[in-house]
């Protein structure tokens, strides 16, 4: 039997490995899109596994919106770094320092 | 170790290496398919959540649709990968470290003295004829339903903003472009112009042995 500790240790090193992505890519912007979406995951393996354990289907139903915002912004992010590259000829993260933040 | 406990343990394992392997990768078009096999890698941990429902939106929707999308991305920039690669080894040390040290607070809170199965208890198991999905499906559209037409209209805000984002148009000193309008209203007569002109009638030329003789 699959205890509730098992899954959340699984998500919780999904959730540092996306981590160490942020970490080490910092200047790739495609890749640290990538390490949301791993992040995300690692949340949702949570919610899935709490819900398994409290036998409430809310949890996945739960999971079920953060998919969806999850897809809603993988597109406008990627439609922002096309056109960033079409604009710059680069999607590294130092070359978009314009704003100075 | 029983038979679904071996299962996640693989399953696990290759979500977890397949995520390393997707940060530790050069080349972005690989990293993306290590996403992938990560991603495919939960769907299986959460069917053995019994979450059958979510395990395979996640394959449809995720490796089908979002991870696609990203493929098509990363291939059709023309990236410089030495420099985006530059300052790896700079941040790895730190990198390490932070995760480690996270890594161990996690391991202490969601351990197994405080989440194992003498704590919280086994879990509820279904029978067979169980549908996951008629269960979310019936929370979904009756207490969620107001969230679900969000949800809706989330994404159809989201259609409007990557079209809008991306799409362009090039000057016309570059491209010629048709004009639908112009060419729906068009006539006949704008079509097809008669003119009067004078025939211009060519003489037979003679043959050259006749103008010798």
């Amino acid at each position: 039997m699959i205890a509730l500790s098992d899954y959340l240790i699984f998500g919780a090193i999904l959730f540092v490995i996306s981590m160490a992505g942020i970490f080490l890519n910092r200047k790739n912007v495609i890749v640290l899109l990538m390490a949301i979406e791993l992040l995300l995951l690692a949340v949702n393996t949570n919610l899935v596994a709490f819900s398994h354990f409290h036998n409430d289907v809310t949890g996945q139903i739960f999971v079920f919106f953060i998919l969806t915002v999850a897809a809603a912004e993988a597109a406008i992010g990627l439609a922002i770094i096309v056109l960033v590259f079409r604009k710059r000829k680069s999607i590294n993260v130092d070359d978009l320092g314009t704003l100075k933040g | 170790m029983t038979f679904e406990l071996f299962i996640f343990y693989l399953l696990a394992a290759i979500a977890s290496i397949s995520g390393v392997m997707m940060i530790t990768i050069k080349d972005p078009v690989k990293a993306a398919l290590w996403l992938v096999l990560a991603f495919i890698a939960t769907a299986g941990v959460w069917i053995t959540a019994q979450a059958e429902f979510l395990g395979l939106v996640l394959i449809l929707v995720y490796v089908g649709a979002v991870m696609v999308l990203f493929l098509f991305v990363v291939m059709m920039l023309d990236i410089n990968l030495a420099i985006l690669k530059e300052g790896f080894t700079q941040y790895l040390p730190i990198g390490t470290m932070v995760v480690l040290a996270i890594s161990a607070m996690m391991y202490l809170v969601l351990g197994p003295e405080r989440f194992g199965l003498e704590a919280t208890g086994a879990p509820v198991v279904h029978s067979a004829d169980y549908s996951n999905t008629k269960a979310i499906g019936i929370q979904l559209y009756t207490f969620h339903v107001y969230a679900f037409i969000l949800a809706a209209v989330l994404l159809l805000i989201g259609i409007v903003a990557a079209i809008a984002l991306t799409l362009r148009r090039r000057p016309t000193t570059e491209v010629r472009y048709q004009n639908i309008d112009k060419q729906v209203k068009t006539q006949a007569s704008e079509r097809l112009k008669m003119i009067k002109m004078t025939p211009v009638i060519e003489e037979p030329i003679k043959p050259k042995e006749e103008e010798e003789k």
